[in-house]
């Protein structure tokens, strides 16, 4: 069974009445990590959110399969519970939510979920302390509230933390190249390497090759007007990179 | 014209009997006798407040407060008991503990070890017959001697504390004021507190108002503060009452020179509740700080009615009032600043955010800035709102339920108004900050 298994997904605003994901196929297998990549406005975030269940979309056909599962239905905590994550393209500042509470109350919800005991303080002190050194997240950024006066590239590595934490089963992450410098880069890549496993997937959403130089992607889709328009190799981002998506998209129209 | 004979509701005829009672049967003292009638002939002159009377227009209490509760007397052996037991289960927040039963002194249910040195508590009754001082401390400010509730308080006014904490005295934890209402039949209690914190001194108060669940009991309680120059008082409200409960609350400040006053107030208790604070600066470059947070479920009813004078210059008042409603709750906040012609380069700052967790809930606010002075800073803001739909849906997306999610923003939101709470050397003030966070933690958890 795939992991993901996106058929003819079509989705709007919820406000507004032009469709954004226009009958949307994808699939994504265990230990794999594909690349979607597109032009501006083509529905990249948009496939993000409606997966993740974020209330402004409404999903008007299709089904998101989440091992075998449709998960469409669910709330988005639900989702989470199920193993779906994901990193945003603009993580939020949650003033006056201590990131410890915040990273606690996930973990706990999660374990709960599975029918596991609460962990025990000095157990998820030690965890995420060991997790943050990895990702360079200094012992003050976790004392703040949520992203509250962390810089760009410090909420990416934030959104990798809660990765690397709640170890999901499929994880989305959204431009999570953007606003970051190389060096940042590189960690956020390490992190994610770091988490690739035969049992998890990743759906790694990009404007540029680059990323990819860090993060080899088994696959790369193209999307364009809300849907996959061509799907090939790791060379497919580097032919992207020299010629543009004009081609691409140009033909597939 | 026709002189007008203003038609009695049932409960203002049966405050007006109460008072006959009292004189013919209550405890003599001339002192106390004066304020009673001086009080009762306020009342009597203005009757209950309804929504025409301007500062009660959104808590219509001659509506509201459909009978008047016979006033409870002190309380016997079997009630101490029963109320030891039950104050026994609240944890102390501070040092020593001083109780209060249906308004009178307890002092066998003190607890917490002695005395703080320096601090002194005396029965009212008592100090105003031995000291001619204390009558000015109770006589209260213009603009509460107007004020019915604080009128009726002196009409049914029998006894009191008073709290003096000497000049110089640094009282390293707050006091611990336990006002509890008895189980049985709902009775009407009056209870008066007087604090004097001399000058230079640093002292605090944290009151617990609670009483039985599912009894329709009645409380008026005043405190009155006097901050002598160059003293801090940092004081803590719960108001935990009851919920059928009535609550009338009046806390009047007379704040000093150089002086500091900071008041925090967690209200979730009664059915009706409303906090009047009248604060007075009487001396210059003091600063006030008067905090509240709110939080109403059902058919709750809370109104917070502020009145900060700025009588002379060069003082600045802070005000940080946040309410949270569910249900079909309805809460209130007047705010009104005075800055009189002479109080120039004042400094106030008043701010009310209401958090929406219902359909169902409604708030109004009415802020009144009243200027005179032309060299001031003064600024009122107001929100209201429901929780932001983007940081839950950022919050779930960490598989945090929905409940959850919402007691995670709530408390950070409540938590703007408690975190920066004291400042000053009270130990306690912490261990208050932690209670009532934990107190809106349990609110959150308790909602179905």
């Amino acid at each position: 069974m795939s992991l993901l298994e996106i058929k003819n997904l079509t989705a709007k605003l919820a406000e507004e009445d032009k469709q954004i994901l226009n009958g949307l196929n994808l699939t994504v297998e265990k230990g794999q990590v594909a690349a979607i990549m597109g032009p501006n406005g083509s529905g990249k975030s948009t496939l993000s959110y409606v997966l993740a269940g974020r209330e402004d979309y409404e999903v008007t056909g299709g089904e998101a399969l989440l091992d075998g599962e449709n998960i469409l239905e669910l709330d988005p905590d639900e989702r989470a519970a199920k193993g779906l994550f994901l990193a945003f393209q603009y993580p939020i500042e949650i003033p006056g939510v201590g990131q410890m509470t915040f990273l606690k109350a996930a973990i706990n919800a999660q374990r709960r979920k599975n029918g596991l005991d609460e962990i025990a303080t000095p157990e998820f002190i030690k965890l995420v302390n060991g997790r943050a050194k990895e990702l360079g997240i200094s012992q003050d950024m976790l004392r703040r509230s949520v992203n509250v006066g962390f810089s760009g590239g410090e909420k990416k590595r934030n959104e990798i933390l809660q990765m690397a934490l709640l170890q999901p089963k499929l994880a989305i992450l959204d431009e999570t190249d953007s606003g970051l410098d190389i060096d940042a880069l590189k960690i956020v890549a390490d992190g994610v390497n770091a988490m690739r496993s035969p049992d998890r997937g990743f759906v790694v959403i990009t404007h540029y090759q680059r990323l990819l130089d860090y993060i080899k992607p088994d696959v790369v889709h193209v999307l364009s007007a809300g849907r996959i328009i061509k799907t090939g190799g790791p060379e497919l981002a580097l032919e992207l990179e020299a010629k543009g998506y004009a081609d691409i998209v140009g033909k597939a129209a | 014209m026709n002189a007008i004979t203003p038609i009695r509701t049932p409960a203002e005829q049966a405050l007006i009997g109460a008072f006959g009672a009292l004189r013919d049967t209550g405890p003599a003292g001339a002192a106390l006798e004066g304020l009673r009638i001086d009080g009762f002939s306020r009342f009597e002159a203005s009757g209950l407040p309804h929504r025409r009377v301007e500062e009660w227009k959104y808590t219509d209490l001659r509506a509201m407060m459909r009978e008047a509760k016979p006033l409870a007397g002190a309380p016997d052996a079997s009630a101490l008991l029963a109320a030891k037991v039950a104050v026994g289960r609240l944890p102390r927040v501070g040092g020593s503990r001083i109780v209060m039963v249906d308004g009178f002194h307890a002092p066998d249910l003190a607890d917490g070890g002695s005395l703080p040195e320096g601090v002194t508590v005396s029965g009212l009754a008592e100090a105003m017959a031995r000291r001619p001082d204390v009558a000015a401390l109770l006589a209260g400010q213009p603009a509460t001697r107007g004020n019915t509730a604080f009128a009726l308080n002196n009409a049914f006014l029998t006894d009191g504390l008073l709290i003096e904490v000497a000049p110089g005295t640094e009282v390293g934890h707050a006091l611990d004021l336990v006002s509890i209402t008895s189980d049985g039949a709902p009775r009407l209690v009056t209870a008066r507190v007087v604090v004097v914190v001399g000058a230079g001194a640093s002292a605090g108060i944290v009151e617990t108002h609670v009483g039985p669940a599912g009894v329709d009991y009645q409380k008026n309680v005043v405190m009155q503060v006097v901050v002598r120059d160059g003293a801090t008082f940092e004081h803590g409200r719960r108001q935990i009452e009851g919920d059928q409960a009535l609550h009338l609350s009046t806390l009047e400040a007379t704040v000093g020179a150089e002086a500091h006053f900071d008041s925090l107030t967690l209200t979730t208790g009664a059915a009706v509740s409303r906090s009047q604070l009248f604060v007075r600066f009487a001396g210059e470059h003091s600063d006030v700080t008067l905090r509240g947070v709110t939080m109403l479920k059902g058919r709750q009813h809370a109104d917070t009615a502020l009145v900060t004078d700025h009588a002379v210059p060069n003082c600045q008042s802070r005000e940080t009032f946040k309410h949270i409603l569910d249900g079909e709750a309805h809460g209130v906040f007047q705010g009104k600043i005075i800055v009189q012609p002479i109080a120039q380069k004042t400094d106030g700052r008043m701010m009310s955010q209401t958090i929406m967790l219902a359909e169902g809930p409604s708030m109004d606010n009415k802020p009144e800035l009243e200027i005179f002075a032309d060299d001031v800073a003064c600024a009122h803001g107001c929100t209201c709102g429901e929780l932001d739909a983007d940081l839950m849906f950022y919050l779930k997306a960490r598989g945090i339920p929905h409940k959850e999610a919402e007691a995670l923003l709530v408390e950070a939101f409540a938590r703007e108004a408690i975190e920066d709470f004291g400042g000053g050397p009270l130990a306690v003030v912490e261990e208050l900050r932690e209670a009532m966070l934990a107190s809106v933690t349990e609110w959150m958890r308790a909602r179905t």
